[in-house]
């Protein structure tokens, strides 16, 4: 049985902006299947957000998508016309943003904002709306959810709001939700109960979710495959084994490098030297070359492919490295 | 019914109406508000005299001076013009005018305005460019010398006027609503409406436009003053409302050819009426401002 939810080939979405076109996504491939989760992990600027808006459609002027595929379900996303993509939006793909202090809209109740989604895209009557309200609240762990619904966003926390929006991404039932960067706003112990909460409520209404972060901790708690992009490639992918236990890219090899290892006493936090290249002046080579600590010769003259190296992982690297942290 | 009650508490106590009770320039100014809104609607009834009745004119009672000058009578309170009409009598239905062309050319400008402000800021790009380029146009030159050209092609009229005035005013309207707009647009509840599958006019109706009303208030506010204003210089210059439905600014011209004779009082009075008016209206809409612009708190 095939049940793969999204395929994306060669997708490419560039910037024309006056200084130049930044090429923001540059070639990404990958699939995901029906109730995975995948995590897209980089540093800011590497183009992972871009790929969850090239998903849903919203590159603003001046992006746009050049070309690739973005098959859901088997229908290519560019190709849909503004008016069936609406159907897509908010019914079979959702999203959680980043900030939950600024993604409601202040003016309005949760419940007006909540069933605002399920006004759209079902026929549910207005006592269903409500019951689902309840439903969906009393899910992602608001308690005594029927009498929260007329309160407004400024009456939660920020823990409770990210409740609420994911409540509200979930509402539809939809097919695959895209999270960006959902608990990077949160405090440290609140994050992870919301990452807790996810991975539930995901697992129990089998839908796919993207998370992008730059944390690879959290993926690394959360996710069954993962994509590492830098400079809008992907520079490695695999399951969540591959990458966190026998990653082969030393870009990948440096950011787990640097998570904090507090049974070791460290002094100082490892680090990768060196910054992200403007993006609109990338080395001609491998675009990580110039802060990479086993560069050769040939990674500053050719960029490598992804390419496999054992079934389901690949990298792009000439010199995968053994893993030695 | 107890929610009613809770909720008309909780307006009491809040914040705004405290700090309305300590401002006295935004109590002097709603004062000055509340009072003309009492004259033009029960002030009609109360006057002796409707000044649009030429049978009920005595010209025989020209250019009577007020009530404390001498010559003067008890039933003209503030004298009266060259053809004999109560100039108090004048004043209340003038104000009326006044007012009417001001209230009027706010609404039909903040909704042109505020409309097109919308659209320039949630699209952007061309639409932007178009409508912001002739508002940057219209706003180099002097708002009053458009208003009397429009008014010149037009021909003296209320309704002519109001359409003058709705030309001359969308454009801070618009300004304001954009900038604002812009601002909302960053905000992710819109990315998020967008991700929802709102069409993107659900989404400036539903979502942007009631985050940008309150700017749009305290601008509709002030630019009643304005209005009123330009409706004045309008008719002072003889472009404005007809002859026949003075406004205070018409009141202001008819008593300014003999104001060097000395019957100061027919152009004097309408005259300090206006600069009450707007006055009240800039005093309440500084306290508007202040008060619901978080930076400048």
């Amino acid at each position: 049985m095939n049940n793969e939810l999204v395929h994306i080939r060669g997708l490419k979405t560039y910037f024309h902006t006056f200084a130049g076109v930044i090429k923001a996504v540059d070639g990404v491939d990958f699939s995901l299947d029906q109730g995975e989760i995948l995590g897209v992990v980089g540093e800011s600027g590497c183009g992972k957000s871009v790929v969850g808006f090239s998903i849903m459609g919203l590159i603003d002027a001046p992006g746009r998508i050049e070309s690739g595929e973005i098959l859901f379900n088997g229908v290519n996303l560019p190709d849909l016309d503004e008016r069936d993509m609406r159907k897509v939006r908010g019914k079979e793909i959702t999203m959680i943003f980043q900030d939950p202090m600024t993604s409601l809209n202040p003016l309005y109740t949760i419940q007006a904002q909540m069933e605002e989604v399920m006004k759209l895209h079902s026929t549910m009557n207005a006592e269903e709306r409500k019951k689902r309200c309840i439903e969906l609240l009393d899910d992602v762990g608001i308690s005594q959810p029927a009498s929260r619904l007329k309160n407004y966003p400024h009456q939660f926390s920020g823990g409770m709001r990210q409740r609420v929006i994911i409540a509200i991404a979930l509402a539809s039932n939809p097919k695959l939700v895209i999270a960006d960067e959902p608990t990077t706003a949160l405090d440290v112990t609140i994050q992870s109960q919301i990452l807790k909460l996810m991975k539930r409520l995901v697992r129990e209404h089998r839908t796919a979710m993207m998370l992008i972060t730059h944390d690879l901790a959290v993926v690394s708690e959360m996710t069954d495959k993962i994509i590492v992009m830098y400079c809008g490639r992907i520079v490695e992918k695999g399951t969540r084994d591959d990458i966190i236990n026998r990653c082969r890219h030393p870009y990948t090899l440096g950011l787990l490098g640097s998570i904090p290892n507090l049974a070791a006493r460290q002094k100082r936090l490892n680090q990768i030297p060196g910054m992200v290249p403007n993006i609109m002046q990338l080395p001609s080579g491998c675009a990580f070359a110039p802060r990479c600590d086993y560069v050769q010769e040939k990674c500053r003259s050719h960029r490598p492919e992804l390419l496999e190296i054992e079934p389901g992982h690949a990298t792009a690297c000439y010199y995968p490295v053994e893993r030695q942290l | 019914m107890p929610t009613i009650i809770k909720k008309n508490q909780a307006f009491w106590a809040s914040e705004f109406v405290h700090n309305f009770r300590g401002n006295s320039s935004a109590i002097i100014g709603s004062a000055i508000i509340i009072f003309f809104i009492f004259v033009v609607t029960l002030g009609p009834s109360l006057v002796r005299q409707n000044p649009y009745d030429i049978a009920s004119l005595e010209l025989m009672d020209a250019y009577k001076p007020p009530v404390w000058l001498p010559g003067g009578e008890t039933k003209y309170i503030l004298g009266t013009d060259g053809q004999g009409r109560d100039l108090l009598a004048s004043i209340v239905y003038g104000t009326r005018i006044s007012l009417l062309i001001g209230l009027a050319a706010m609404f039909c400008s903040s909704l042109i305005g505020a409309t097109l402000g919308l659209i320039a800021g949630y699209y952007g790009g061309r639409w932007d460019g178009v409508i912001m380029r002739i508002a940057d146009v219209q706003l180099s030159f002097p708002s009053l010398l458009i208003a009397l050209f429009l008014m010149s092609a037009f021909g003296n009229g209320i309704d002519k006027v109001l359409i003058s005035l709705t030309c001359v005013g969308w454009v801070v309207y618009a300004r304001t609503v954009r900038g604002s707009t812009l601002s909302e647009k960053q905000k992710e509840y819109v990315q998020a409406a967008q991700a929802a599958g709102l069409p993107n006019r659900k989404i400036i109706v539903r979502h942007i436009l009631p985050n940008v009303l309150t700017p749009l208030i305290v601008v509709a506010t002030i630019q009643i003053g304005t209005f009123i204003l330009i409706e004045a210089s309008l008719s002072f210059l003889g472009v404005g409302v007809p002859i026949t439905k003075p406004s205070l600014g018409l009141l202001v011209k008819n008593g300014f050819d003999v104001l060097l004779s000395g019957l100061w009082w027919t152009s004097v009075f309408p005259g300090a009426v206006i600069m009450l008016i707007v006055f009240g209206i800039n005093l309440l809409g500084d306290f508007l401002r202040d008060e619901l612009n978080p930076r400048l708190r």
